[in-house]
C-alpha cells in the first residue's frame, strides 16, 4: 500500500501539523513515511501545503505532481490542486470559504464542515483533526489507536491532556463527512 | 539500541552531531538551514555532552572559529546555506591548506547572489571544483534522505580525521526541510583531552608537551619547494580518497538501456521517474553518486558500454553533467535536465526529458547543435 497525499490550505490552519500527525501515525504502524512541506514566502501568511506519503515500501520521491488524495482547505488550494488528483482518487474539502466547488467527475469528492464543527466543539484549533477524521473515514490507512499513539509521541507532555479532545474531533470528522455530487451543468463547463 | 524518530533533515543532522560526540559547532543562521543551529541551541548541548554551540557574528567568523578549534584536534563543524558558504570559502581553503579535519554542511538554496530560499543543487561546481583558492579538493558527501543526513555526520568526521582534511556534506533545502523516519545511533562519549592528545598529538596544538617539537598549524610556506611538497601531499590524499573512499549507489542498472545520473534530492525524485519508466517498459537505471568527490568516473565509463545514453538530472542549469561527460569520454550522448530558481522537477518532467533528450533523440542528435538544456 502506498498513499500519496497533498494537504493544502492557509498558513495557520494546521496543515503542516495534520501532515505531521499522519506521518507519525504511519510510523506507529511501522510504515515508511515522508513529509515534504512547501516553505518560504508561502508560509508567511499565504497558502501552505505539505506532501505526505505513507507506504509499506521504501519511498522514492518525496515530491510529487499527482496524488491519491488531496485535502483542500481554501479556494487557492482548490484552484491549484484539484487537477493534481489521480483519476479515481479522492478529494476532501471544507466548503467554508469555497466559492468555486470542484467539478471533476473522474474522482471521488467529499465535503467536511471542519470549521463549523470545530467552532461547535468550542475549539477552532481542533479544526484540522476534524478534517483528518473525515479523511480517515474515507481512507482508513492508519488506525485510530495509532493516531492517538502518534499524538502522544509528537506532542510535548504538557499538551497530553488535549489528546481526548483530539480523539473526539477525529470521531466527529468521521461521522460528518458527506459525498459531494458534481452537478451536471457545472461538470460540463 | 537505536531510536526511531520523525525528524527534519536539518534536525537529524544536528542530533547526530551531538550523538557522535562532536566537540563544537560554530554557525550563523540562514534559511533553509536554520533548524540545525536552532535544534542545537534548544538541546543545550553544553549541558548534554559539553559540546560548545556558538552563534558567531558572521559566517566568516564561524569558519575561522572552526579553524582555531580544529587546530587543537577537536571534532568541530559549521553549517550554512549557499550565500553563507560562499563567505566561508577563504576559511575552507585555509583548512585544506593547513590540513585540518573539519566538517562543513551546506543546505543549498537557489542562487546566484541571495537567490531564493527554496531547494537547489547549484553549488555543485563550488563544492567539487574548489570554491576557495588554490590546489585543493573537498571530500563531498551528498545525502539523499533524512537517515543519511544523520548517518553521514559520523562518516564525515571519520574521513576528516583519516585524511586530516575538510569534508563537506552537501545537502539542499528539500532534504533539510523534509521529515522522514530516522534511526538514531546511541550517544557516543566526547573524547577526553588525553584521547585527543593520543590521537592527534603528532600535529595538533594540544598544549606544551615534553619531548616533542612544537606543532605549528599554518598553510603558509614561502619556500617554493616546501609548498610544492605540501601540494603533492594533498594530491596524494585525494588519490587515496578516490581509491578507498568512493561511494555510489546503483539502482536497477543491471539491465538498463538508459541511465539517469543524479545525487541528493534529485536522485530521490529520479528514482520515481525510473519506476514510472519501468512501468512503461523502458529499461532505465539510476546511478547515484554518494560522494561527489571522489566521483564514480570508472563506473560511468563502464556503464557507457551498456547504455544508449545518459541524463544528468540536477536542480541547476547543468553542472555535474560536465563530469558525467568527462567520465564517459563521449562514448554515449549525455544530456542535462534540471529546474532552477527553487522550482523542483517532478518525476513526470524527468521522464519526459529522458524521452525527449535521450530516447527519441538518438538518431537526429548529431545533426543538431546542442540546445539549451534548461526547461
Amino acid at each position: 500500500m502506498t498513499e500519496e497525499i497533498i494537504i493544502a490550505g492557509f498558513g495557520g490552519q494546521g496543515v503542516l501539523s495534520m501532515g505531521k500527525i499522519l506521518a507519525y501515525s504511519g510510523i506507529m504502524q511501522d510504515e515508511e513515511v515522508s513529509w515534504m512541506p512547501s516553505y518560504g514566502p508561502e508560509m508567511r501568511g499565504g497558502t501552505a501545503n505539505v506532501t505526505v506519503i505513507l507506504s509499506d515500501e521504501k519511498i522514492s520521491s518525496p515530491y510529487l505532481k499527482v496524488f491519491d488524495t488531496a485535502i483542500i482547505l481554501n479556494q487557492q488550494s482548490m484552484d491549484k490542486f484539484e487537477e493534481s488528483v489521480k483519476p479515481g482518487g479522492v478529494l476532501v474539502y471544507d466548503p467554508n470559504g469555497i466559492t468555486h466547488h470542484p467539478t471533476r467527475t473522474d474522482i471521488e469528492i467529499f465535503q467536511i464542515e471542519g470549521n463549523k464543527l470545530a467552532v461547535k466543539m468550542g475549539n477552532k484549533q481542533i479544526f484540522n483533526m476534524v478534517v483528518m477524521g473525515a479523511f480517515l473515514k474515507i481512507k482508513p490507512i492508519v488506525k485510530l489507536e495509532n493516531v492517538l499513539a502518534g499524538l502522544k509521541k509528537s506532542l510535548p507532555e504538557r499538551y497530553h491532556h488535549l489528546i481526548p479532545l483530539n480523539k473526539e474531533a477525529l470521531k466527529i470528522g468521521m461521522d460528518n463527512v458527506t459525498p459531494f455530487k458534481v452537478a451536471n451543468q457545472v461538470a460540463h463547463n | 539500541m537505536s531510536e526511531l524518530k520523525l525528524m527534519k533533515g536539518n534536525e537529524a543532522l544536528a542530533e547526530a552531531a551531538i550523538r557522535a560526540g562532536v566537540d563544537a559547532y560554530f554557525g550563523y543562521p540562514i534559511t533553509p538551514q536554520t533548524e540545525l543551529i536552532e535544534y542545537l541551541m534548544n538541546e543545550q548541548t553544553e549541558k548534554r555532552t559539553g559540546m560548545v554551540c556558538l552563534q558567531a557574528e558572521s559566517e566568516i567568523a564561524a569558519i575561522n572559529m572552526v579553524y582555531g578549534a580544529a587546530s587543537t584536534g577537536k571534532k568541530v563543524f559549521t553549517s550554512s546555506s549557499s550565500p553563507g558558504i560562499s563567505l566561508k570559502q577563504e576559511g575552507i581553503s585555509y583548512l585544506a591548506g593547513a590540513e585540518l579535519p573539519a566538517v562543513i554542511v551546506n543546505v543549498v538554496r537557489g542562487g546566484p547572489g541571495l537567490g531564493t530560499i527554496q531547494p537547489s543543487q547549484a553549488d555543485y561546481f563550488q563544492s567539487v571544483k574548489g570554491g576557495g583558492h588554490g590546489d585543493y579538493k573537498l571530500y563531498v558527501l551528498a545525502p539523499s534522505s533524512v537517515q543519511e543526513m544523520s548517518d553521514f555526520v559520523e562518516d564525515a568526521f571519520d574521513i576528516a580525521f583519516k585524511y586530516r582534511a575538510p569534508v563537506l556534506i552537501l545537502s539542499d533545502g528539500l532534504i533539510g526541510q523534509m521529515m522522514e523516519k530516522v534511526k538514531l545511533k546511541p550517544q557516543k562519549k566526547r573524547r577526553t583531552d588525553e584521547e585527543v592528545i593520543k590521537e592527534c598529538g603528532s600535529w595538533a596544538t594540544t598544549g606544551k608537551t615534553k619531548n616533542r617539537e612544537r606543532n605549528i598549524i599554518t598553510s603558509l610556506d614561502l619556500q617554493s619547494e616546501k609548498m610544492e611538497a605540501r601540494v603533492h601531499r594533498l594530491m596524494k590524499k585525494y588519490e587515496q580518497m578516490e581509491k578507498e573512499d568512493l561511494r555510489f549507489e546503483k539502482i536497477q542498472c543491471d539491465d538498463a538501456e538508459y541511465l539517469i545520473v543524479a545525487y541528493g534530492s534529485s536522485a530521490r525524485i529520479s528514482q520515481k521517474a525510473v519506476e514510472m519508466a519501468r512501468a512503461k517498459g523502458i529499461k532505465v537505471g539510476l546511478l547515484r553518486p554518494i560522494t561527489l568527490f571522489p566521483f564514480p568516473k570508472k563506473q560511468l565509463f563502464k556503464l557507457a558500454d551498456q547504455v544508449k545514453g545518459m541524463l544528468s538530472v540536477e536542480l541547476n542549469a547543468g553542472q555535474m553533467v560536465e563530469d558525467v561527460r568527462l567520465s564517459v569520454e563521449f562514448k554515449v550522448p549525455v544530456e542535462h535536465f534540471g529546474r532552477t530558481g527553487g522550482i523542483i522537477h517532478t518525476p513526470e518532467e524527468i521522464l519526459e526529458a529522458l524521452e525527449q533528450k535521450i530516447i527519441n533523440n538518438g538518431t537526429i542528435r548529431h545533426h543538431k547543435t546542442r540546445e539549451s538544456s534548461i526547461l
